[in-house]
């Protein structure tokens, strides 16, 4: 587990085009192709592109424990859920519905929760912490599944989808199209900001806590304070992700709660290569594919986790890299 | 005074001994699940998400093997070998090409293993929930109630099983060989024991005991695909109350939270009585990180 692009080597003859170019014009050819997408596509694939994107943000949030920090959640189902009751509750209290005060208690909700889990679970280390996060989740679980008189309990939340407005410009209502430009508009933001902030110095000890937890004590990191903040980011944009697939979906159900999407997650992840944050997204999009192909093939009854199931441990055996581990270290540049 | 008084009367004793007795039976059932559980991260460095799913697997083979000759013993013996030769094949297959990597690739792999094994269990047995038919009928007087001879045959059968695993892992060959390579697995290599033998083993007697406790609980609350869910966070609030690895302190913090949670369920929901648990694990992590149950570490 070596990417620390340390290597200030020169290469004897310069190639065409920088490392910084070809990710950049790789960068912008994906966009167009994800931006031109929902005019192309019919709309059950523009949906089901909408929620790849989401899927993939949760599952990148993630990634910034597993891949950067070094620390598996099995939590994150926590996170997601507290995002979309928060949504729930601000499109429900305040009428018209508002696109950002949802964004904001959504936030708010999944922040509350990171900060416990952090605080306490930050407190293990390896598959300690990974049990703690997955008791935690379940405890979030218990709450909203038996609070019925907030949170609807069983049924859940239902709520009418609030309007694309920016302040003063702009005010329409989302269309499948719209919703999923936003989302992608969302999503592409995380992205940067979290390649941003893994290529920071603050990113560099996080990696360092990976690598090497007790030696980044003894050089006078307070390991403590990094992870606690790395878990907050990790839920706040985990919740961010909850907050898109409440506003998506018109609703807020325990189900998404419990442990499944918390496991999905990591399923996710595993596919497509920890610690490149692109690799969750691909691992998403692999794994949905595969879902859709499987229950069309094979028809909706088929369980189709069997096979998938299968696929994963492979693929953890043979390939633990993931789809794009190959790219890891170029990602990080 | 008057308070005292009014307060003493307010505790139904008669419910809190009918508690006592449900939590220690749940408990010795939860002991023998976490120990498995114990046993299996102790020596194997594994930590076997797929424990719960073993666990529905057994319920679900000593369902089938009841209702096809009408033996409970049969059953419970017939699914604790059959889960155990399942579970030496799982470790073969899936984890034994993982030792010497990083542990939280079997936590990856068990999970994986538990995700196929729970969606099989749907498709193959479908979403109702079967019973196990209680294997003796006879009650006995415990206040109000008629309470099942069956639950506590359970307690000490369940107890039975950990007491004699203890004394083979004393006495017994392979028993020593367990230990000696859970203390250095190196050196263990070395004297001729073979260690990856000594995986499998572990791992299928592990399986064995979920199983065993599957098939023990089957007539309390029903078998369905979902069960090991539950069981395997039980397991795994009790491994990290008790500490990690350790047989005793998971024993007895088995005991104890599952005492909590039922004195706990006289007031509230059962569902809810669950948090009592997650506020002893919460504690526990605050006060005592190691574990509830092991001397202080210097």
């Amino acid at each position: 587990m070596t990417t620390a692009p340390l290597d200030k080597s020169v290469p004897l003859s310069k190639p065409l085009l920088s490392h910084t170019a070809v990710f950049w014009i790789g960068f912008c050819v994906v966009m167009a192709i994800l931006i031109a997408a929902p005019l192309a596509l019919p709309e059950f694939w523009r949906r089901f592109l909408t929620e790849i994107l989401i899927w993939g943000l949760l599952a990148m949030s993630s990634d910034l424990l597993i891949g950067y920090t070094g620390m598996v959640s099995f939590g994150h189902s926590a996170f997601f859920g507290l995002g979309m009751y928060g949504a729930a509750g601000a499109l429900l209290i305040h009428s018209p519905p508002n696109l950002w005060l949802a964004l904001l208690f959504g936030l708010a909700g999944a922040a509350g929760a990171a900060l416990f889990v952090a605080y306490f679970s930050t407190r293990l280390r390896d598959i300690y912490f990974a049990i703690t996060t997955l008791i935690f989740s379940q405890i979030f679980y218990v709450i909203i599944f038996t609070w019925t008189p907030v949170t609807g309990g069983e049924n859940g939340l239902i709520f009418t989808r609030p309007h694309l407005s920016i302040p003063f410009l702009y005010d329409a209502r989302f269309t499948s199209t719209t919703m999923h430009w936003f989302v992608l508009a969302v999503v592409t933001a995380s992205y940067l900001f979290l390649r941003r902030l893994t290529q920071s110095p603050f990113g560099m000890v996080l990696q360092s806590i990976r690598e090497n937890e007790a030696r980044t004590r003894a050089i006078g990191f307070a390991v403590k304070r990094y992870k606690i903040v790395s878990v907050l980011l990790s839920g706040l944009f985990a919740g961010l992700a909850g907050v898109l697939y409440a506003i998506q979906n018109q609703f807020a159900a325990p189900d998404f709660v419990y442990f499944i999407t918390s496991g999905d997650t990591v399923i996710f992840n595993v596919m497509g290569g920890v610690g490149t944050l692109v690799g969750p997204i691909v691992g998403a999009g692999f794994f949905q594919l595969m879902r859709e192909l499987l229950s069309r093939l094979f028809g909706d009854q088929f369980p189709y986790l069997i096979p998938l199931g299968a696929v994963f441990i492979v693929m953890i055996i043979f390939l633990p890299q993931g789809l794009l581990g190959f790219a890891r270290r170029w990602l990080n540049r | 005074m008057d308070a005292i008084s009014h307060f003493f009367h307010a505790i139904p004793f008669d419910l809190i001994v009918i508690q006592t007795v449900n939590g220690i039976v749940t408990g010795l059932i939860l002991a023998l699940v976490a120990s498995g559980l114990t046993l299996i991260f102790g020596i194997l460095d594994v930590v076997n998400f797929a424990h719960g799913e073993l666990f529905m697997l057994g319920a679900y083979v000593g369902a089938l093997v009841v209702a096809s000759t009408g033996s409970f013993w049969l059953g419970l013996l017939a699914s604790a070998i059959i889960v155990a030769i399942f579970g030496a094949a799982l470790q073969i297959v899936t984890l034994r090409p993982l030792i010497g990597r990083d542990p939280l690739n079997t936590i990856l792999v068990t999970f994986g293993i538990s995700l196929i094994l729970q969606n099989y269990a749907l498709w193959q047995f479908g979403p109702i929930e079967r019973k196990i038919p209680e294997p003796i009928e006879a009650h006995f007087q415990l206040f109000y109630l008629q309470y099942p001879w069956y639950r506590v045959l359970i307690a000490a059968l369940s107890a039975a099983i950990i007491g004699g695993f203890w004394l083979y892992l004393k006495y017994g060959k392979f028993g020593v060989w367990i230990r000696a390579t859970s203390q250095d697995r190196i050196m263990a290599q070395a004297m001729g024991i073979p260690v990856p033998w000594v995986f499998t083993g572990v791992f299928a007697m592990g399986s064995a005991m979920a199983a065993a406790s599957g098939v023990l609980f089957g007539p309390l609350g029903g078998v369905s695909h979902t069960m090991g869910l539950d069981w395997v966070l039980k397991a795994f609030i009790v491994v990290v109350v008790g500490g990690m690895g350790n047989l005793g302190g998971s024993i007895a913090a088995a005991i104890f939270i599952s005492l909590l949670e039922a004195y706990a369920a006289i007031w509230l929901d059962p569902s809810q009585a669950v948090i009592v648990s997650f506020v002893v694990l919460i504690l526990t992590l605050l006060f005592r990180p190691t574990g509830l149950f092991v001397a202080t570490p210097k």
